[in-house]
């Protein structure tokens, strides 16, 4: 073979290899998205488990306070059903605010604060809602490299061929078509 | 960071080889002075391959061994096991085995071969003083030695050159014993011998705080800094860090178990000495920077 072959076999060798990395890079960032989904979704489900426990304890000690454990059940319940990552985000936020509401009505209960099965949960729900926002920071920066192989160039062009799909944040500070609330008159 | 990784690894293959160079050369004078021939030059270059391997694989046991470190479980220790966890999920790495050192000085290090094998304890001292936030900042700093195979390096430095003290105690130890024991009548070269052995222990012993002039240069003082900016990447809060440094520095207590051969380690220089001070061949010898500096740049984050 001539010289121009092997130039001709060499290039189109090295467009393949290139191709390749590209491609696997691809599934490699995907994957890492779905291992980042999956971890919020474990430490989601531990927070689920830990609600009834937490209301039951604190109930035992201000069983009137009734407002508040309904309004976390309720959260939690919407949010074990929500489907969909924005309609997970938001639901989640609800549990937060509940949980949070629910803490803050701790505060009034000085027994309770020292009852020990208490202070265990509650370091397992401070710790599990640290490590939903790890997750979370971990599976958003997944995304967004993944998003970013997507859109440029030359990988989107792989993207495209292979039907590589962009994840959404799991952030509801993300634009959620949120009506933009316009304060006049306030800085003047 | 790749290049952090990379650099760690190449180092890593370097000081390998260089410990097989270095017991290469001990085996071969000694086979030279003793008229053994290669003998002695086989036998180095087998210690140093079980050296090696054996620094490779069971270096992080070793280190943690050495440190008296025993593993806690989640029962026990559920604060630390929970900020660990998260701190894992958010650098993407499985959850390090954790152990606790039973020292008063607040400290930490990080060991083992990569982060699927990684290892993070803390002192006794440590979780008395800090509160949560801090403890975080101090996991989240261990962590990041973790991510860039900082702890591989670390870890086999720390047993090359442990290995290296030992042996020359040892030489220096046959030395001591001959003498006194005496081989009497065993054969001539008996005086003459122990002598040698005694010039070789003492040379490795000159050659220690060369060995950790080594270990300054190679486990450079600046990867504290990475390892501090990579750590307020990972909990997104470099004041608590910076806090618990502060903590640290204002401890009077001294770390018994630490020595030079794993001092490198540390979360901040382990001092044998009570009061905070840093002895003066500690400070020749300083693996970190001064913990002033550090705080300043966690707080210009």
């Amino acid at each position: 073979m001539s010289p121009t072959w092997w130039i001709v076999i060499g290039l189109v060798a090295v467009v393949i290899g290139a191709l390749v990395w590209l491609y696997n890079r691809l599934v490699r960032l995907r994957l890492r998205a779905d291992d980042g989904w999956a971890t919020i979704d474990v430490q989601l489900r531990r927070r689920y488990d830990l609600i009834p426990n937490l209301v039951e304890t604190v109930q035992g000690y201000a069983a009137h306070e009734r407002e508040v454990f309904e309004r976390v059940t309720e959260a939690r319940t919407r949010a074990i059903e929500a489907g969909g990552i924005r309609d997970q985000a938001s639901a989640e936020d609800a549990v937060t605010a509940g949980l949070g509401k629910l803490m803050a009505v701790v505060e009034a209960y000085p027994e309770l604060k020292a009852d020990q099965h208490f202070l265990a949960l509650q370091e397992e729900l401070v710790g599990t809602e640290s490590k939903i926002a790890y997750a979370r920071q971990f599976y958003n920066d997944q995304v967004r490299l993944l998003n970013t192989a997507i859109d440029s160039f030359p990988s989107n062009l792989i993207a495209r061929t292979f039907g590589f799909e962009k994840r959404s944040f799991f952030d509801i500070e993300e634009p959620v078509a949120e009506p933009v609330q316009v304060d006049l008159g306030r800085n003047e | 960071m790749h290049e952090q990784i990379a650099a760690n690894k190449r180092k890593s293959v370097l000081l390998v080889v260089g410990a097989f160079v270095f017991f290469g050369a001990v085996g071969a004078l000694l086979g030279y002075l003793f008229g053994t021939g290669v003998t002695g030059l086989v036998i180095a270059l087998v210690i140093a391959t079980v050296l090696s391997v054996s620094s490779y694989l069971y270096g992080d046991r070793l280190v943690l061994a050495s440190s008296r470190a025993r593993e806690v479980s989640a029962q026990d220790e559920p604060r630390l096991h929970n900020l660990v966890e998260g701190l894992a999920i958010a650098a993407g790495i499985p959850k390090p085995r954790i152990y606790v050192v039973p020292e008063q000085a607040p400290n930490a290090f990080a060991t083992g071969r990569d982060p699927e094998h990684a290892s993070i304890a803390v002192t006794d001292g440590l979780l008395a003083t800090m509160d949560r936030v801090e403890l975080e900042g101090v996991i989240g700093h261990e962590l990041a030695h973790v991510l860039d195979r900082d702890m591989l390096l670390g870890t086999i430095v720390a047993t090359l050159v442990g290995a290296v003290v030992l042996m020359s105690e040892f030489l220096m130890r046959s030395w001591f014993w001959g003498g006194l024991g005496g081989r009497r009548g065993n054969d001539n070269r008996g005086g003459p011998a122990t002598l040698i052995l005694f010039g070789v222990g003492f040379a490795l012993m000159v050659l220690a705080p060369i060995a950790g002039e080594v270990i300054k240069r190679a486990v450079s003082r600046n990867r504290e800094f990475l390892a501090d900016a990579q750590g307020a990447m990972l909990t997104r809060y470099p004041p608590g860090l910076a806090s618990a440094l502060r903590k640290i520095g204002a401890s009077p207590s001294a770390m018994h178990s630490a020595n030079n051969a794993t001092a490198h380690l540390w979360l901040s220089q382990p001092s044998r000495i009570e009061g905070q001070k840093l002895g003066p061949m500690e400070k020749i010898f300083a693996t970190h920077p001064p913990l002033a500096e550090r705080i300043r740049r966690l707080e210009e984050m």
